[in-house]
């Protein structure tokens, strides 16, 4: 099969009401790999993520995938901040993408099935989705992004609300899927997660990609002030 | 104080007595209410949901008539359904007044205001939570509504039982549409209403247990529906 990728932002700009959210952006996503979204509050790093999933439509530039822009959409998933949980139980919650694509009843909840285990779901099977705990919302969230199989992953700050035992159970997760070859792009606050998981970076700020760099390059020599200063832990202005 | 308890006891032997003609009026009023949720629940639930996630020109002028036809007080809709169905009206040549059917129309206009509305808030609110999840699963258009019905199936029963609560206790519309005809068109909130003026207290009182229980009933499943909504028992 023909990858989606890469894919290619040319000037890229999203406005909401004549306001600005973000762009121009140039940017190119390559094959393989896991890279990190940086930036501060309003950087616009949700934005691009929805740009490039199609959430969100662009006022001007373009956004292209290797492959026409509707089958690139159907191989691709979004982890959303705070996890949408349908009224369902977490095994329908579960098969719920699988139905939509037209598997049949049985096949949809034994794959849920496993992929309820595969995410330390197991025990929760039955469970209400709404109840669940943060920590298992989000690992919901991300099994069922996951059912699919999809090619590429985008994750908006996924683990914004988890403690620290939580969002390393996601991190590892998410290098395992990695290591399967899915992509993954992935917007975080949290500069450590961003050095533990990163092998590209995207630093936002403003509405702006300021650098997109190997993530080694990045933290030892960031290019702009902004950079600098967002890496120490400074307020960026 | 002794005539109330009188009435009471005696309102209870015709209870569990099973006494005909006080049977006769209760199977009456489920019959209308019923029939009455049943169509209106066909045309609120549907149109609520419709309003929910298409957006058109006079969608907010809709949905305020919709919100100020939920407050239309009931005598009002029964002198138009009468005037629509005396022999003079437009409808007159079906000789439908003081039917059954003349009172299920009434109710079906007073509830489905009611029912379209509980739909609509639902529908929305869960199509704005569900919004960006159902696009990027690329749902269909079909798809979505099925979604959005099924996750709110809890939230619309509470609209169905919240429609029966207001039609099965509803007077004003149904005297004068249904004219309190014995073994015809008499439901148990009319019998109460002449039973009362002609001092039966204790069949009147029989009636208003009913009603009460009824009442107790529907709400008590509407506590059960949220429950279950929020813990999702079923
Ligand atoms: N729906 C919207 N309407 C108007 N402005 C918006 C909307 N969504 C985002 N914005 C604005 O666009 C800019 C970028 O927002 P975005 O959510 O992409 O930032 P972010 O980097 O994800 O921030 P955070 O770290 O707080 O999640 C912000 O200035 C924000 O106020
Ligand atoms: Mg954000």
């Amino acid at each position: 099969m023909v990858s989606i990728l890469p894919l290619t932002l040319t000037a890229t700009t999203a406005h909401m009401r004549g306001k600005k959210l973000a762009g121009p952006i140039d940017l190119t996503l390559d094959k393989g790999g896991l890279t990190i979204v940086i930036g501060p509050n309003g950087a616009g790093k949700t934005t691009l993520l929805r740009l490039m999933h199609g959430l969100q439509r662009c006022s001007g530039g373009a956004v292209k995938w290797a492959v026409p822009t509707p089958e690139a959409q159907q191989r691709q998933a979004f982890v959303f901040q705070s996890p949408i949980m349908m009224r369902r139980r977490v095994v329908d919650s579960l098969a719920f993408p699988l139905r939509l694509r037209g598997l049949d009843k049985a096949a949809a909840r034994a794959k849920a099935e496993t992929y309820a285990k595969r995410f330390g779901l197991g025990d929760l099977l039955e469970s209400w989705a709404p109840m669940l705990s943060g920590g298992e919302k989000q690992k919901l969230s991300l099994a069922r992004a996951l059912i699919i199989g999809p090619e590429l992953l985008f994750l908006d700050e996924p683990c914004a609300n988890l403690d620290g035992r939580a969002t390393r159970e996601i991190e590892t997760l998410l290098l395992t899927e990695r290591d399967r070859g899915t992509r993954i792009v992935m917007s975080t606050h949290d500069m450590g997660q961003a050095r533990r998981l990163a092998q590209d970076v995207i630093f936002m700020h403003k509405g702006l990609v300021h650098e997109s760099n190997a993530a080694d390059d990045f933290f030892a020599s960031p290019q702009t002030p902004e950079a600098k200063a967002f890496i120490n832990g400074d307020i960026v202005e | 104080m002794n005539s109330i308890g009188q009435g009471f006891w005696e309102a209870w032997r015709l209870i569990i007595t099973f006494d005909p003609d006080l049977y006769e009026i209760i199977f009456l009023s489920l019959q209308v209410t019923v029939a009455a949720v049943i169509i209106a629940s066909v045309i609120g639930l549907p149109f609520g949901a419709w309003l929910a996630v298409n957006r058109f020109r006079f969608r907010r002028y809709t949905i305020a008539v919709l919100n100020a036809l939920m407050g239309l007080p009931p005598v009002v809709v029964g002198l138009f359904v009468y005037m629509t169905l005396s022999r003079a009206g437009p409808l007159g040549g079906f000789g439908l007044l003081f039917s059954p059917s003349a009172m299920i129309i009434a109710q079906v206009i007073i509830i489905t205001p009611l029912i379209a509305s509980i739909s609509h808030q639902t529908i929305r609110d869960l199509w704005a939570e569900y919004h960006d999840l159902l696009i990027s699963m690329h749902a269909t258009r079909a798809q979505r509504i099925m979604a959005l019905l099924w996750d709110g199936k809890r939230a619309l029963l509470t609209a169905t039982l919240a429609g029966f609560g207001r039609a099965i206790g509803e007077v004003g519309a149904i005297m004068i549409v249904g004219g309190n005809i014995e073994h015809a068109t008499r439901v148990l909130t009319t019998a109460i209403t002449l039973e009362t003026s002609k001092g039966n207290f204790a069949f009147a009182m029989g009636l208003g247990l009913v009603l009460i229980m009824m009442a107790v009933l529907v709400n008590l499943l509407i506590h059960t529906v949220g429950k279950t909504e929020r813990t999702g028992t079923w």
